[in-house]
This record gives structure tokens, C-alpha cells and sequence, in this order.
């Protein structure tokens, strides 16, 4: 495969022509564009957004709507600590509960296991449309209706989580594990003494894409999470886009605040992200 | 999984010979035990959260489900009979809102098929800086959909917003409506969510055209065979099977379409561009109306089924 790779490279290094950069710095710009539109009219006063929709920068340059939002009666910095406990909460519940589950379909023998692996896989195919319903019957009578945990803990559930690391699990060498097994290991001590540091990078990867799935989840905090102070940064838009109507530099800043952490994350987390969705593109 | 499977029954007799003998349980309960205590946090959250679900949302469809109610009659299959009943409010409303996702879907498929593909055919060369541009592709899709929802809210707002602005700019006379009148509310939802998760199908067929091998390539340019030729006959065929995963996905994410129509259009004009999941949503939690709702959500997964099959045979046969 390597080889293959090289190969190619060898091949291709002859010659992109430059009017395929510039197609591509023009559709990139074009898709980066309304991004950072959107950071730079939350520096801009209203009066700006409304008289001069045309120009890019802020004059002048000003932070009065993120003032106005902290200092609001909207919980904006409440609504950031829910969505920071939602999914940190979340992800690490999916790391634990996906790679001991992961680990035991793939390497451990057991009676029914084919049974529930494609009970596990045939639910990846359910639409979350299905749970809707009885998943709000269910977190009511819990009593977790408006609580953090009706939106951190139903989607924990993570088929896809067992799945992927699963995957990575059977690629992993037996011989560690068989060598720290005859040095009489038990199972425990095998996975998190050896399986687990070398499943870092799949954990990594899943942790991201998990943090930033239940960051952005929409639907569900909106219908469940019931007392504004409660809300999550998602709702939390949806209410500011309600109360301001046209006062855009105060919806933008709030919408910029909902969007940093995730991109931040990007930034640094590219390759996991992309080649994390790849993977589960052309393999799964 | 097979190679698994035997390689461990292999294994069983050395290790019960060298520590199983002498304790009290079997080794093979005690295999199964582990197996199960690192299954079970799993397996808790599965079988409550997606296993009962499944089987409860069809029990609560059977019933008129609504929490304010002391009784929940069992009303048989009424509640799906309603939604095929021609006239009733619920199932007009239903099929109106399936039709306006309907209408989302078919407008967004091929768009999230052929930009993807143009944008992964153009990346799919030696480019220097290549995973920047694949990047700054892919980062609209990292945003959650509210964000996404109110910034176009306000690039659409006919009188404030840039696009209307930049059309004036550019000599258009006149104010088009983005957001609340036909067919412009529909153009502004596709092109929202072309621009949110293209990038999406970009880097998984972006991958895909990385592990065709690069022989065929030659082998197809060394007999003279021009770029469409070679997109047609090696490109295409060589994407069979990320294809299948992207129209599988690309037809479910567009069924579940909800934020943008909540945030951008608000359902409207005239709740014409009311999904689905917003109608069962609002009917079902919003209203609490759960015995219909729950039997919506069934007529559409097997809507979803019956599409999927068809995908499958019909990618299958080519």
C-alpha cells in the first residue's frame, strides 16, 4: 500500500496546472467566506450591519454586543457551561461504554455474541426519528425532563462508537495481549494496561467526533430542556434568533461564541476529524 | 470475526490447562462472565435507550399516548389508518410535510452528489497544500445547525441581508424574498445545506478516489482516453462502494432535515417548507400528541427502508 502511494506520488509530481489552484482558492474562499462574515459582523455595531451590509470590516471595531450578551438577561455564559458539561459528559461516557463493549466483541469469547453484534449493527440502519417519541416518554419518567441528563445520557448509546473501535481492535497484534495472558494478566489489567494505549489514536479520533456531535446537537435540548437557564448553547441561538429579531450583531455573537469551541477543535484536530470520517466512509 | 473466532477456540484447552483447573467456576463461565461485565455498560445504555425505544415507539402508536390524559386507550391501528384517511387534519399535515421533505431531498440529492464529486476529482491530485483546501471545504460541516441556521437567517434577510445586498450591487432591481416566499425558500434551504455538509461527501469520495489504483489511470491515458472518459469508466466504477455509503447517507440526513427549515424559513411560507421531523416533533412533544406521532415516525422509517432497499439493489446491479 505504501509502496502503491509512493508510486503515484512519483507519478503525479509532473505537473498541476495553476488554474486548478485557482478554482480552488476561489470555491474555498467562497465556502469560507460566510464564516468569516458572520465573526466579523459580531464586532460590528448594528447601525453598521444595517447601512453598510457591504463592508467587511468593523468600523468601527467593537465587542458592545458580546458585552450586551454577557451582561443580558439571556444565561449565555450559563448556556456555555451546559454545553461544555453536555459533551464532555457525553463523550466520555461513549469512550467508556464503546471501548470496553468494542474490546469484548472483539476479542473476547462469549455465548450470544454474534447475536448482539448484529443486533448492534441492524440499529446503525434505525433512523433517530424512531427514538423521538418513546425517548421522551422514557427520560419523563425518569424525571429527567428539562435536566442535562435527558440530553447527555439516550445519546451515549453509540452503536457507531462500538462499531468503530471494534474495528480498530481487530487490527490490533494478538501477541501482546497473549504475552501479558500468559504472565497470568487477567482481562482487565490486558485492556487497560496494553489494549487501551494503543487504541489512543481510534479514542482520540472517536472523542472528537463524539465532543462535537453532542455540541451541536439541535432537536432534541430544544424540546426537552425546558427553563431557559437550563438550555444549551443550540437553544440557546434559537431563542436569542426569537428575542433580538433584527439585532444581528447580538445573534451573531451569540452564534460565534456556539461556533469557537468547535472550531478551535477543528483547527487542531483536523486530520483525526476528516480521516476519522473517511475511514468510516470508505470502510464502513 | 471468523479468524477471531477460531483463533480463540484454539486457544481455550492451553489456558484451561494452566489456570482453570484449580478454582471453582468453569473457565468457560468465567469467560463468558468477564465477556458480559465489559459488555454491560454498553449493553445498559443499548437496551434502554435504543432497543426498548424501538419497541415502545410502536406500543405508544398504538395508543392515544399523551401524558396530560389519566388513561391511555389502546386504540389499535387507528392511528396509522388516521394518517392514510384523506381529510383528516392529522394526515394531511403528514403527507404535506412528508412531501415538503420529499421535495428537500430529491432538490438536495444530486447536488450533494455533484458538487461533492467535481470538488474530490479536483482535489484528487498532487496539489500542494491539498489538505488545506480539503480542510476549508470540510469546515462549514463542523458547525451545528443552529449556528448555521441563524447566520443564513441573516445572510437571507431581504431587506438587511448580504446576498440581497450583493445583488444589488451587482444591477439586480429587485428584492428577492430568500426565506419566505416560493421557490426561493426551497433554493435557500438546498443551497444552505449544500454549502453545510458537502464537504462531507467531499472527503469520504475524496478517499475512495485515493484507493483506486493509479495503473488503471495510465493504463486508460496510454490508450488515449480523455478526462470523462476516465471519470465514466474508472473513476465511477471504482467509487461502487463509498458511493453506496454516501447516497445511503446523504437520502437519510436530508429525511432528517429539521434545523435549517426551523431556524431559516420557520416552516413557512404557509408551512410549506414544514419537514417531517418538524411535524413530528411539534405534534408529538410540542402538542404531546405521542400516539400519532409515534406512528408517523414508523411510516417514515419504512418509507426510508423501502428507499434504501431500492438504493441498494439498484447500486448493486450496475
Amino acid at each position: 500500500m505504501a509502496t502503491q502511494v509512493d508510486t503515484r506520488r512519483r507519478r503525479r509530481m509532473t505537473s498541476v496546472p495553476i488554474h486548478i489552484y485557482a478554482v480552488l482558492f476561489a470555491i474555498s474562499f467562497i465556502v469560507v467566506v460566510p464564516l468569516l462574515w458572520m465573526i466579523l459582523s459580531s464586532l460590528k455595531a448594528d447601525f453598521q450591519i444595517i447601512s453598510a451590509p457591504l463592508s467587511p470590516l468593523p468600523e468601527p471595531f467593537t465587542i458592545a454586543a458580546y458585552q450586551r450578551l454577557f451582561t443580558g438577561p439571556e444565561p449565555i455564559a450559563k448556556w456555555f457551561w451546559n454545553s461544555t458539561v453536555v459533551a464532555v459528559a457525553q463523550t466520555a461516557l461513549i469512550l467508556a461504554t464503546a471501548s470496553t463493549a468494542g474490546y469484548a466483541l472483539a476479542r473476547l469469547e462469549f455465548w450470544g455474541k454474534r447475536l448482539i453484534f448484529s443486533a448492534i449493527i441492524a440499529t446503525l440502519l434505525v433512523p433517530p426519528v424512531i427514538l423521538l417519541i418513546p425517548h421522551y416518554v422514557i427520560i419523563e419518567s425518569f424525571g429527567w425532563l428539562d435536566n442535562l441528563l435527558a440530553v447527555i445520557v439516550p445519546g451515549a448509546a453509540s452503536a457507531f462508537g462500538v462499531f468503530f473501535l471494534r474495528q480498530f481492535f481487530l487490527g490490533v497484534p494478538k501477541e501482546y495481549e497473549e504475552a501479558a495472558r500468559m504472565d497470568g494478566a487477567g482481562e482487565l489489567r490486558i485492556f487497560l494496561q496494553i489494549v487501551l494505549p494503543l487504541a489512543k489514536p481510534a479514542l482520540a479520533t472517536l472523542a472528537v467526533l463524539s465532543f462535537l456531535g453532542s455540541w451541536n446537537e439541535f432537536l432534541w435540548p430544544v424540546y426537552v430542556l425546558l427553563s431557559t437557564e437550563n438550555f444549551t448553547l443550540q437553544p440557546g441561538l434559537s431563542l436569542l434568533q426569537s428575542a433580538y429579531a433584527v439585532r444581528y450583531s447580538l445573534i451573531l455573537a451569540g452564534a460565534v461564541i456556539a461556533s469557537l469551541p468547535v472550531l478551535i477543535i477543528f483547527f487542531f484536530a483536523q486530520r483525526q476529524i476528516i480521516d476519522g470520517v473517511a475511514n468510516a466512509g470508505v470502510k464502513g | 470475526m471468523i479468524d477471531t473466532a477460531t483463533s480463540t477456540v484454539l486457544e481455550a484447552p492451553r489456558i484451561r490447562s494452566f489456570r482453570g483447573a484449580s478454582r471453582g467456576p468453569s473457565v468457560h463461565v468465567r469467560r463468558n462472565l468477564t465477556a458480559y461485565l465489559f459488555l454491560a455498560p454498553f449493553l445498559l445504555l443499548f437496551i434502554v435507550f435504543i432497543v426498548v425505544p424501538i419497541v415502545l415507539g410502536l406500543w405508544i402508536s398504538l395508543h392515544t399516548w399523551n401524558p396530560i390524559l389519566p388513561t391511555k386507550p389502546f386504540v389499535g391501528l387507528d392511528n396509522y389508518a388516521d394518517l392514510f384517511t384523506p381529510g383528516t387534519l392529522t394526515g394531511d399535515n403528514f403527507w404535506q410535510s412528508m412531501g415538503a421533505t420529499g421535495i428537500f431531498t430529491i432538490a438536495t440529492f444530486p447536488l450533494m452528489l455533484a458538487v461533492p464529486l467535481a470538488l474530490a476529482s479536483l482535489l484528487n491530485r498532487n496539489i500542494r497544500g491539498g489538505s488545506a483546501f480539503r480542510s476549508s471545504l470540510f469546515a462549514p460541516y463542523v458547525l451545528g445547525v443552529a449556528v448555521v441556521g441563524v447566520m443564513w437567517n441573516f445572510f437571507l434577510n431581504p431587506q438587511l441581508g448580504v446576498v440581497n445586498a450583493a445583488l444589488q450591487a451587482l444591477g439586480f432591481e429587485e428584492t428577492i424574498p430568500w426565506t419566505s416566499a416560493m421557490p426561493w425558500a426551497w433554493v435557500s434551504l438546498v443551497a444552505v445545506t449544500v454549502w453545510w455538509t458537502a464537504g462531507f461527501n467531499t472527503v469520504i469520495l475524496l478517499a475512495g478516489m485515493k484507493g483506486i489504483n493509479p495503473d488503471l489511470y495510465d493504463a486508460a491515458a496510454v490508450d488515449g482516453a480523455g478526462v470523462w472518459t476516465r471519470f465514466w469508466h474508472i473513476t465511477l466504477p471504482g467509487l461502487r462502494p463509498v458511493m453506496l455509503f454516501v447516497t445511503t447517507l446523504t437520502v437519510i440526513s436530508s429525511a432528517n432535515m429539521f434545523g435549517q427549515s426551523y431556524l431559516i424559513t420557520q416552516g413557512g411560507p404557509g408551512e410549506r417548507t414544514r419537514t417531517v421531523i418538524m411535524y413530528i416533533a411539534e405534534e408529538g412533544l410540542a402538542n404531546q400528541q405521542m400516539g400519532p406521532a409515534a406512528a408517523m415516525s414508523y411510516v417514515l422509517f419504512a418509507f426510508l427502508a423501502i428507499i434504501s432497499i431500492i438504493n441498494f439493489r439498484v447500486q448493486r446491479e450496475k
